[in-house]
């Protein structure tokens, strides 16, 4: 039994994919911060971002549209912004009566919208670009070195190596209730949705109680091996001048398409 | 049987350990182990056999007298001690919680406040002891059990320790794996005490065996004289190899 789903590294030899982890995350969240600062409407930077993604997924070597086909998972979130279509002041487009309400778009409204959709967009794209040429655990470290606090490198680095344990056991669980969820010659198998309702419940509760055992065991472990208190990472990167370079040349990109932005 | 040495290694003098639960899990342990030793720990499931081994490295603590090493087992000398017992937990996924090889491994050596290029040596050997060196960059969650236990070896060997403690090792391997592993117990010229149900696994790799059973010591001495004992097998539950 093998949980591989959360697996989104794509191996291979790209520049991209061995550039320092950390000059990776950096740009990756100053891109993803770029595009929240640029004002709405601004259609000529945005479209510079596109040029940068698509530069940044040809480096990657894994195929223009890499992250285009990808993308579209995060799209549902982005309607959340719908609201602001109707909430924001400025020239009515229309007028819409939905029972007791009244809705009424607006031109800056739209713009917001369509400008925060096209921001999500891109931004969620160069996030999977990055999980999708850096290993997990070098993405860790990474955060590590750029003094994120360790309680929250540890978390996510526990996260990552037990989300596939965890999984797991789930599927252990439910392999269980198929097991015994078998019918009668002729009856329905799986009882009726009260019943399925009861066996979820059951499971969630032993799988927290699993979980919270694993917990004292994994601790115990950690302090058989000399675990005080305080995580210790070592420095297995070093950054090298093309790292740099390529860091540089980023962020200088950047710089252009908030100016342009702004013109 | 008398052993003839005092107890250079673990001395343990008749320990008492109660859950918090009431459950009493050991009545009254005492044994001692000597450099070069290698001792198999068996008895039935519930016998206490892993509670004792989480006392020799201070995770529990009962009452009665524990020597790592000639020191006294309390809180100032735990963590030399605790450097000196390595201690292999009976689930892989328990004892690897990093998320790749060489972070588990390295992670005993880097919280004894060695320097990184020392780390670094110290996880190569201890690869290499396990004849896992091609490993070193993998993702623990992709191993197959077998690794998994045999990685596992490895995250206590980079810790130099002078005893190995392993709880059921062969537990859940397949006859490959398990031939594997018995070979690697067999060339590691290191104190043992490990834990197990399997009684061919302690013929061939144990000159001594302790019987535990309801948290006491029912019988210690040399495991060929133990097999060759079918009432004492018959009434704690084991079965002849
Ligand atoms: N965390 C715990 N809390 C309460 N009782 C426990 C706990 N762990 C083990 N026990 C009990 O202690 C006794 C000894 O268990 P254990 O040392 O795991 O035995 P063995 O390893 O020989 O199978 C058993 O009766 C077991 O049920
Ligand atoms: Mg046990």
């Amino acid at each position: 039994m093998h949980a591989d789903a959360f697996d989104r590294y794509h191996h291979g030899h790209s520049l991209l994919h061995h550039l320092d982890a950390r000059i990776k995350v950096v740009v990756t969240v100053a891109f993803i911060l770029s595009n929240v600062l640029l004002p709405d409407g601004a259609w000529a930077a945005f479209g510079l971002a596109f040029i940068f993604l698509l530069i940044a997924n040809a480096l990657s070597q894994l195929g223009f549209g890499f992250t285009l086909k990808r993308s579209f998972v995060a799209l549902p979130f982005a309607l959340a912004a719908v609201t602001a279509v109707f909430s924001i002041p400025g020239h009515a487009l229309a007028e819409w009566h939905l029972g007791m309400i009244t809705l009424i778009p607006t031109d800056a409204g739209l713009l917001r919208f369509v400008s925060i959709l096209v921001r999500s967009w891109l931004s969620v794209q160069m996030a999977i670009l990055l999980v999708s040429v850096t290993e997990f655990p070098d993405i860790i470290h990474a955060l590590t070195h750029l003094y994120v606090p360790s309680i929250i490198t540890t978390i996510i680095a526990f996260l990552y190596r037990y989300l596939f344990v965890l999984t797991d056991e789930v599927m252990r669980l439910m392999r269980a209730r198929q097991a015994r969820s078998a019918a009668a010659p002729g009856s329905r198998s799986g009882g009726n949705v009260w019943w399925q309702a009861r066996v979820a419940g059951n499971m969630a509760g032993q799988l927290f109680l699993r979980s919270y055992e694993r917990s004292d065991r994994i601790y115990n472990a950690m302090l058989s091996r000399g675990y005080k208190g305080q995580w210790m990472a070592m420095h297995v990167q070093r950054i090298q001048l093309r790292d740099w370079l390529v860091g540089v040349a980023a962020v200088c990109g950047l710089i252009v398409m908030q100016i342009v932005g702004r013109l | 049987m008398e052993l003839e040495c005092d107890g250079d290694v673990v001395k343990v003098n008749d320990l008492h350990f109660s859950y918090p639960d009431g459950n009493e899990a050991l009545r009254g342990v005492s044994f001692n182990l000597c450099a070069g030793d290698k001792v198999a720990l068996v008895g039935p499931n519930g016998a206490g056999k892993s509670t004792l081994m989480l006392h020799l490295n201070g995770i529990l603590t009962g009452r009665g007298e524990i020597e790592v090493g000639g020191m006294r087992l309390n809180p100032d000398n735990l963590p030399v001690i605790r450097a000196m017992v390595g201690l292999v937990f009976q689930n892989p996924d328990d004892q690897l919680f990093s998320p790749t090889v060489f972070e588990d491994v390295a992670f005993g050596p880097l919280h004894m406040g060695l320097s990184e290029d020392e780390v670094r040596a110290r996880v190569d050997e201890a690869l290499r002891m396990v004849h896992m060196t091609n490993y070193r960059d993998r993702l623990c969650h992709h191993l197959s059990v077998g690794e998994k236990k045999r990685i596992s070896i490895a995250t206590v060997l980079s810790m130099h320790p002078q005893i190995l403690i392993l709880d059921e090792p062969s537990a859940g391997l397949d006859p490959r794996a398990r031939r594997k592993l018995i070979n690697l117990l067999h060339e590691m010229p290191i104190t043992m005490l490990v834990s197990t149900h399997d009684m061919a696994l302690v013929k061939e790799c144990f000159p001594r065996t302790i019987v535990m059973d309801e948290g006491k010591i029912v019988a210690d001495g040399m495991t060929a004289q133990i097999l060759s004992d079918a009432a004492l097998l018959e009434a704690h539950g084991l079965e002849r190899p």
